[in-house]
């Protein structure tokens, strides 16, 4: 019987056939590689070196007859003195930081729960993980309803705990709420895909392991210590490295649940790149805080990326 | 603590990848940092030098 390669040889028409016949393996392989590295070359790694270029540049989109003036580091002079950019990168941290911190916290306890056999396990599993699978400009828009002070189930079910009057506070509009409100939210869509990364860890852990060490009388606090965490730790960074870099570039859920308010005290940096480089239409100052937040995010991904491996080969 | 400046000494890339990490970390500390602004001036200068660094010393030997 002809195996695969056989086949494919004896369907290809005899023109191609005949031309490709004369080509190194080597060739061969370009050929089929070439597409693919033409469309990356032109959709990623071209506009990565223009947007470089504009940087340097007071380049304005909207004004497309404009003479383009090299202007060296002003864009990056400016950026990084501004007081208002810094203030939006405090925003940026404390919403990184609190989110990372919230969704591991509660998405590896799921996670632990979900994996003790228990009836209707499966059921729970997709009810836990039906959030993640909302749009985020759903999973905005009707979180706004959930925080009307007036007519909101959230402030309904804080108002039942704490005994507030319900309509005493305003999530989206309390300057001191606004920056919790969003990360509640965030937590609240993406808690699942912590939880999922963490069950496949726990998943993974033979269950021979933990029947050594039952014999070695090792008590469940040691064995949560000393097999689960450093099981699931490689799990664990990976989904702190994919959750870091998507909530670093957090715009659509932000957008339409406080539009970046009250005031500017949630507009994290991309809704504040998005308006310098759409609504300002200061294109090269755009281009040179896109470099900056590149190089920041490319920099913490070189080092979690080597400590992964790091834990990986122990 | 001597191995450390013995591997810097002789283009180790495990030493070098720590100095490279140490900036990186130091730089992202400083822009998002809420204490002085003369320290977010100077953090794209930190980092850029520090993944420039490591992008290179990540091809030192072993």
């Amino acid at each position: 019987m002809d195996n695969v390669a056989d086949k494919v040889a004896s369907a290809t028409p005899p023109s191609i056939a005949h031309r490709v016949k004369g080509l190194s393996d080597r060739a061969i392989a370009w050929i089929f590689v070439a597409p693919t590295i033409f469309i990356l070359l032109a959709i990623n790694i071209f506009p990565l070196i223009w947007t470089v270029y504009l940087s340097f540049t007071n380049y304005a989109v909207n004004r497309p007859n404009r003479e383009v003036k090299f202007i060296g580091l002003r864009n990056y002079e400016r950026i990084l003195g501004d007081a208002d950019t810094w203030a939006t990168m405090q925003a940026t941290a404390h919403f990184l930081i609190w989110t990372i911190v919230l969704q591991v916290l509660i998405g590896f306890t799921l996670a632990y729960l979900i994996n003790k056999k228990f009836k209707g396990n499966d059921l729970w599993t997709t009810i836990i993980v039906f959030p993640m699978m909302l749009s985020p400009a759903v999973v905005g828009n009707f979180w706004t309803f959930l925080y009307q002070p007036q007519i909101g189930l959230f402030n309904y079910v804080i108002s039942f705990v704490t005994g507030a009057d319900p309509s005493s506070f305003s999530m989206i509009g309390d300057i001191a709420l606004a920056p919790w409100a969003i990360v509640i939210v965030d937590t609240w869509m993406w808690t699942p895909f912590v939880m999922l990364i963490c069950l496949a860890g726990l998943r993974s852990i033979p269950d021979s392991i933990y029947e050594a060490a039952e014999c070695d009388r090792a008590s469940k606090w040691r064995q949560f210590w000393t097999i689960t965490i450093p099981m699931v730790l490689p799990f664990l960074m990976l989904a702190v490295l994919f959750r870091g870099i998507e909530n670093f570039k957090m715009f659509d859920l932000v957008v339409q649940l406080t539009g970046g308010g009250p005031g500017n005290l949630t507009t994290l940096t991309s809704i504040d790149l998005k308006r310098e480089a759409f609504e300002k239409w200061r294109t090269g100052f755009a281009s040179a805080y896109a470099v900056i937040l590149f190089v920041t995010v490319f920099g913490l991904a070189s080092i979690y990326v080597k400590a992964l491996n790091r834990v990986k080969q122990r | 603590m001597s191995s450390f400046f013995n591997d810097l000494l002789r283009l180790r890339r495990g030493a070098w990848e720590m100095v490279a990490s140490i900036l990186i970390a130091l730089g992202v500390f400083m822009l998002m940092q809420p204490f002085v602004l003369t320290l977010f001036t100077y953090s794209f200068l930190v980092t850029l030098v520090g993944t420039v660094m490591f992008i290179i010393v990540s091809h030192f030997p072993e």
